[in-house]
């Protein structure tokens, strides 16, 4: 859920570990699915079941690496699965991009994964880097986003704003199944 | 306080006199490449109502060509209609197409000292050249191409001087491993490659390496332009190449020498890279396979062809294993069938494949069931990458995998030379 100021998150953490792939997150085989579905085979490979569990509102707590790979919609897709923010030892740059431009606010936090246990409840500030175990009451502090990156978060990610400025058609393109 | 080449390339096209680490940079691309990926994921791509600049936009078929289904020939079909209705400059449709970073390569896109925008992750190959590119995603393209807009944050920089020269049968691939082995992910930095083994390298070799690099999380890649890089562009280039060259008193993260003579054939274990690759004196069991694969935007060049076919030449590939060898491009068949090497693979029971990314993510061209093992010259072994999530994926040279389908056990290609 989200605090007044629009980029402080309060929710339960998933933790994960070092390492995690773009075809973890998005395998190919999630392309030919209809919108609605892509987020299905989340995170399927290594935690089974993970998208039946996660409720909206939930964080990601990762560790080094985060979204290494390949130049897939991951932020549409864990955003689909209910995911609010995501916080990670390092996030691999084009990931990070990725999660920015589809408005999921996501930061480096060195320390994160000791911070945390899966199930705690983490309050993250984007705008301070202040990133809080509110369960245990514990809490480090991070390098804020970068004002630029924020005003994308803040702007519904770089679609909304192309819509905006008229740059782009207002229905997305969907290719023919039949 | 110089600035490396990167920083260069960012300053000019943010319109700036200098940028550094820490800040974002809005940059002005000098190139966009769209694909047809982002237009058959249903719901990542919106048409776009205006282009920035027609002749800065081209259009290039790749990760599913021809089309294996439905959607994605539906997704090629507004590919054409958008090209038509913009005008745009360069097409490279079904019989042109190819990988887009070959293609880009080939026909004078990636141009030294320009900064070059594409929705796949492994567009820092344009590095090879001296281009900047680093892997955008589909909403970054999208304002690339219709604003002439794409944001990049400035990040630091670790420069690589290479010296002495790479063993036989140790290639450009080999040297990445090297790198990430020894010194793991380089996440949030850039990269820079130069020094004075860089003359030995071939363009291929450093293309490869560029194209790699995104597997150890690098950002930006650029290897310095030299009479190498010259000679390759030559002809291919519609416009003079600016090439850049970091300043002597530059800022870097850290710079490391490599010796390209230290260097051995490398394997690299399942689902992920750093830390996991294995010289072949450290490998214990033998390590039998279905699958061998060579092909992709990182080995799907000329040069990677000449290396399978010369190690397969008058042999046969093991019973129960299935050798795919897919070219970057109609141009690297076309030579491929020119020079004999299609008949060579294919006499030694190789299947010689149509250009396309392919088998590389699974999604069609040798798809791997559940239990299979596949030793791959592409740039991922993640879990799941090339069909089930119970097949396993072995990371090698184009020696090593053209080794290990003759042997039908993952093989150290020296001793194929030797055999």
């Amino acid at each position: 859920m989200s605090d007044q100021n629009p980029l402080v998150y309060t929710g339960r953490v998933w933790k994960f570990g070092d390492l995690i792939n773009t075809d973890l997150i998005m395998p190919s085989k999630a392309f030919r699915l209809p919108k609605a579905e892509q987020h299905m085979l989340c995170f399927e490979a290594v935690r089974p079941g993970w998208v039946r569990q996660v409720k909206p509102g939930d964080i990601i707590v990762a560790g080094e690496n985060f979204g290494m790979g390949s130049s897939r919609p991951i932020g549409d897709v864990m955003r689909a699965a209910g995911i609010v923010a995501v916080i990670a030892e390092s996030i691999n740059g084009l990931a990070m991009r990725t999660c920015v431009n589809s408005s999921l606010p996501a930061i480096n936090c060195a320390g994160a994964s000791k911070l945390f246990e899966d199930g705690d409840t983490a309050r993250v500030d984007f705008l301070s880097g202040k990133i809080e175990n509110l369960t245990k009451g514990t809490a480090l502090q991070t390098h804020p986003m970068a004002p630029l990156l924020a005003e994308i978060v803040a702007a519904g990610g770089v679609i909304p704003m192309l819509l905006r400025q008229g740059s782009i058609h207002a229905e997305p393109f969907v290719a023919a199944s039949s | 306080m110089g600035a490396t080449a990167i920083e260069k390339i960012l300053a000019r096209t943010s319109g700036k006199d200098v940028v550094r680490p820490g800040e974002v940079a809005v940059c002005r691309p000098d190139i966009v490449l769209h694909i047809d990926l982002p237009m058959a994921i249903e719901g990542a791509w919106y048409k776009p109502k205006k282009i920035f600049d027609p002749g800065r936009v081209a259009m290039i078929f790749d990760h599913a060509v021809p089309s294996p289904s439905i959607k994605d020939a539906s997704a090629m079909a507004e590919g054409r209609r958008m090209a038509k209705e913009f005008g745009l400059k360069y097409v490279f449709d079904v019989g042109r197409h190819g990988i887009a970073h070959v293609v880009a390569a080939e026909n004078g896109l990636a141009r030294p000292g320009e900064l070059l925008v594409c929705a796949d992750s492994h567009t820092c190959a344009s590095g090879g050249l001296n281009c900047a590119g680093r892997g955008a995603g589909i909403p970054d393209t999208l304002q690339a191409m219709t604003n002439g807009i794409v944001w990049y944050p400035v990040t630091p920089t670790i420069r690589y001087e290479l010296k002495g020269r790479l063993g036989p049968m140790v290639s450009g691939k080999d040297v990445f491993f090297y790198i990430a082995q020894t010194w793991g992910g380089h996440g949030n930095t850039s990269i820079e490659y130069g020094g004075p083994g860089l003359k030995s390298l071939t363009v291929a070799d450093r293309r490869t390496i560029a194209t790699m690099s995104a597997e150890v999380g690098a950002e930006f890649v650029l290897v310095d332009y030299d009479a190498l890089t010259a000679e390759y562009l030559n002809g291919r280039l519609d416009r003079p190449a600016t090439p850049v060259q970091a300043d002597k008193d530059a800022d870097y993260l850290d710079v490391r020498t490599l010796d390209l003579a230290e260097v051995e054939p490398y394997l690299v274990l399942p689902d992920a890279i750093p830390g996991n690759c294995r010289r072949f004196s450290e490998l214990k069991d033998k390590i039998r396979i279905d699958q061998a694969f060579i092909g992709s935007c990182a080995n799907g060049l000329i040069e990677d062809l000449r290396v399978a076919a010369a190690i397969v030449r008058g042999r046969k590939v093991a019973q129960g294993v299935r050798f795919i060898v897919t070219p970057g491009s109609q141009a690297v068949y076309l030579q491929a069938l020119r020079e004999g090497l299609v008949e060579t693979l294919t006499e030694a029971g190789a299947v010689v494949t149509n250009s396309t990314c392919g088998a590389c993510l699974g999604y069609h061209m040798g798809v791997l069931a559940p239990g299979e093992i596949c030793i791959t010259a592409s740039p991922r072994n993640f879990k799941g990458r090339m069909g089930s999530n119970d097949a396993q994926v072995y990371l090698g040279s184009p020696a090593t995998v053209a080794a290990s389908a003759l042997a039908g056990v993952i093989s150290d290609p020296r001793a194929a030379a030797r055999a």
